[in-house]
């Protein structure tokens, strides 16, 4: 298991440098730093001797260099536009995006897995139809729509919860609703189409035939084996919940990283675009090196892969 | 995921707040007063920072050494009891004395003499320069007495020390600096800030001892502001009693909570003003606006007043000159393009394009209305290749001259004065697409003169022939909409900066 783990674990590592490099050669290129610095009133002057003391005059492979070795010393350096530590920004942001994430993951196996179980015991029920219009729903419903949605119903109509806000675990309540619930359709069809196909083959009519209990049959044989790709689908849709939840930090007024990345880059704060960048594909990487590790331990033929 | 999509839905999820909606209860009993802001701002230090929100709090926290009343646009001494012009250059101040900074700091000449030798000092970084460039150094004269260098004759040097000129205590500033300042400010004005999450969170307290000012005393305890980037959710916090006031609402949201009753909207006009920049200069190639035939066809093309009654409503108006109406030589007495697209196409075809042109076509802001501008365009013949950038990326196109044709506007920093919008534009910077000599001389003997009948005489003249030769189609100034609770009371002033100490419950 060890080789498998060092190996993936390199490989992760080449993605983290990869992105950061290309990431890096997208931004040189997609407009002037050192104009956007200078603000509204400058003149040509004030841009080129702001040019100069950025260093943005330099190569980019050595500013590339420069950049990539304060980063892996933790220092980041400083917001153009809030003139603060990117890493103590992205720190404080993160606190929000991470307690979402996790709660909207979770959010989404625990309803979702359940459901998908139920509906391949099941196929062609009520609740396999059920099951079905709601992961319809979930993927063609915007998400601000349903975050509107929500707001309108539970805190104006009912007034249960506060509309916006990350004071309180309360605030947190929609928007994990609303992020998970995106994220649960593709979860529950997988873990159905998983156990359909699984409840079909050969090992499970051996089990029931040696007179295995129902439960153990489903969870012991069937689930752990149809759980595999789901794994590898969460840990992407954990990814895509951290870098991807612009759209339910902004309804919810929540100030993630996620809505810090999108207001950046219309900022062209570039330290703070290029460090989230780095921090979203690491997650990205981590969280596909930890399913690839549960799968090769759920799974040990996939640790010759 | 862009704000407009996000807008779209706002109509209906408002219908349906609206079958069921709670009446809204302000925290007036709590004495906290609950506002939203759509922007994150950058830093709370106003000398940092270019957004309107910035100004709102700098206008809470700080004040200057003059007052301009925004209703009677007369300057009043604050800081300073009086003022008087010892040349050209040199003003002397008499300042207040027994006021306090927040930090309990005594505010005397050493303060001013600090904050202006900083902020006047390039190298301090200040982010919008022209709010302070234009001053040489200060120089203590004695406790109470202090004079302000200017580099040049610098008229509008009132108005701007009644603007984004704030006084700072000098031993905290020196050792805070601007971030320090940002994350605990310190001024001496109406309100005191207790707390400051950046970008997202910013609690106000009355400040008990304010000084006999003429913004008057704070009424409302306490102020605390959030930032709420949709106005959707804006709106949801209003109607659940979480929010008290919000501003910048959209015309046809705001029409709604007009109908529903529970809410005071106040409509008032901004400084900004949105106009069409053509390329008469000719910077970014051979293109037909250096033809003034065809920048008055461009002129005469656009129906203004439609777009003003169908989009931007409110108190916007029609305009026809290169600033805001309200503005110190400001003069409105210029050719006027009415809408005739005839004429346009007639003025076209004489400038050798009677079948029109296509050309690349700009804007950063206000789609809906570009697009709605582009269509007048296109009814006469100019083919326009629409292209909605980023204000920045927008802004180095236009740097480099590469911009034939852009909708453009500008909102002055608030600043009551033309040199803060026309002498922006056409004094050869490089966001100047018409380079004109003559305008040029005239903006310069306009802005530097102290005689302010002089100073009209030269705008006029600058203005008028702006407006004769059509270097830009000016369109209309914008408004804004207020939304809040009946038990907050509130009169909005046209220079869109939100006072909190003209507040109080009703």
């Amino acid at each position: 298991m060890l080789p498998f783990i060092l190996k993936r674990l390199g490989l992760a590592l080449l993605v983290a440098f990869t992105v950061s490099f290309i990431s890096f050669s997208l931004l040189f290129l997609s407009g002037d730093p050192a104009a956007a610095l200078a603000g509204e009133t400058a003149s040509g002057e004030d841009i080129e001797a702001i040019r100069r003391i950025y260093g943005f005059d330099r190569p980019m492979l050595v500013q590339y260099g420069d950049w990539l070795f304060s980063a892996l010393r933790g220092d980041f350096g400083e917001s153009y536009y809030f003139k603060l530590p990117v890493a103590g920004l992205i720190a404080e942001r993160l606190q929000v995006t991470m307690t979402l994430g996790v709660c909207g993951i979770l959010f989404a196996l625990f309803t979702a897995v359940p459901l998908g179980v139920v509906a391949a015991i099941r196929p062609n029920s009520l609740v396999d139809r059920v099951a079905l219009f709601l992961s319809v729903a979930g993927q063609a419903m915007p998400s601000f729509w349903f975050g509107l949605i929500l707001i309108v119903v539970f805190a104006i109509q009912l007034g249960l919860l506060p509309p916006s806000g990350a004071a309180t675990w309360r605030h947190f309540i929609m928007p994990t609703i609303v992020l998970g619930y995106y994220a649960m359709p593709a979860i529950m069809r997988l873990t159905r189409a998983g156990m359909l196909d699984v409840l079909g083959s050969d090992y499970i009519r051996t089990a029931r035939a040696k007179g295995a209990g129902e439960t153990r049959v489903l969870f012991k044989h069937a689930l752990r084996n149809a759980i595999i790709p789901v794994v590898s689908l969460a840990a992407v849709q954990m990814g895509f919940m951290l870098g991807g939840s612009i759209v339910v930090e902004s309804v919810f007024a929540l100030h993630g990283a996620g809505y810090l990345a999108w207001e950046s880059i219309a900022r062209n704060d570039l330290p703070t675009v290029q460090a989230l960048i780095l921090v979203f594909s690491m997650f990205y990487i981590v969280f596909t090196f930890l399913a690839d590790v549960l799968n090769s331990w759920l799974d040990p033929r996939m640790r010759s892969a | 995921m862009t704000k407009r999509s996000l807008d779209r839905s706002a109509i209906l999820a408002l219908t349906l707040a609206m079958t069921t909606a709670l009446p809204a209860f302000a925290d007036k009993a709590s004495g906290t007063l609950n506002v939203a802001f759509t922007k994150e701002l950058e830093n709370v230090d106003s000398y940092f920072n270019s957004s309107r929100e910035g100004v709102v709090l700098q206008r809470a926290v700080w004040d200057g050494l003059i007052y301009r009343d925004p209703e009677t646009n007369e300057y009043v001494g604050n800081l300073a009891e009086s003022w008087e012009w010892i040349d050209d250059t040199t003003l002397e101040f008499k300042l207040r004395e027994g006021v306090t900074f927040h930090n309990g700091e005594a505010f005397n000449a050493d303060d001013v003499v600090y904050t202006v030798n900083f902020v006047a000092k390039e190298e301090n970084g200040v982010k919008t320069q022209r709010n302070v460039n234009w001053m040489e150094s200060a120089e203590k004269i004695d406790d109470y007495t202090v004079r302000i260098k200017l580099k040049a004759k610098f008229p509008a040097a009132i108005e701007f020390l009644s603007g984004p000129v704030s006084m700072y205590p000098n031993e905290y500033y020196a050792e805070a600096g601007p971030s320090g300042m940002g994350l605990k400010p310190v001024g001496t004005g109406p309100y005191k800030v207790v707390d400051v999450v950046p970008g997202q969170h910013f609690v106000l307290e009355a400040n008990e001892n304010y000084h006999d000012s003429p913004k008057g005393q704070p009424e409302i305890e306490k102020i605390d502001i959030r930032t709420i980037p949709d106005v959707n959710t804006q709106m949801a916090e209003l109607f659940s009693g979480s929010l008290d006031l919000i501003w910048q609402v959209p015309a046809d949201q705001a029409e709604k909570l007009g109908e529903m009753g529970q809410f005071t909207v106040a409509n008032e006009s901004t400084m900004r003003v949105g106009y069409l920049q053509m390329d008469s200069a000719g910077r970014s190639g051979d293109t037909p606006f250096t033809d003034p035939l065809v920048r008055k066809a461009v002129n005469h093309a656009i129906n203004r007043q439609e777009l003003v009654d169908a989009l931007l409503q409110g108190s916007s108006k029609v305009v026809y000159t290169p600033c805001f109406p309200s503005q110190f030589g400001c003069i409105q007495d210029v050719t006027e393009y009415e809408y005739d697209p005839e004429k346009a196409k007639e003025l076209l075809a004489e400038a050798g394009y009677p079948d029109g042109f296509s050309t690349e076509f700009y804007a950063y802001r206000d789609r809906q209305y570009a697009e709605a501008i582009a269509s007048y365009l296109n009814a006469v013949g100019i083919d326009t290749d629409f292209k909605m950038l980023q204000y920045s990326a927008l802004r180095e196109l236009n740097m480099d001259g590469e911009v034939p044709l852009s909708f453009q506007t500008w909102g002055s920093y608030s600043i009551n004065d033309a040199s803060a919008m026309v002498s922006q534009f056409f004094k050869h910077g490089s966001l100047d697409s018409t380079r004109d000599e003559e305008v040029l001389e005239w903006l310069n003997v306009a802005d530097s003169s102290t005689d302010p009948d002089e100073r009209i005489e030269y705008y006029t003249k600058a203005i008028q022939k702006i407006a004769d030769e059509a270097f830009w189609a000016p369109m209309f100034t914008y408004n804004t909409n207020y939304v809040f609770s009946q038990d907050v009371s509130y009169t909005p002033t046209p220079d869109e900066v939100l006072r909190f100490v003209d507040m109080s419950w009703n």
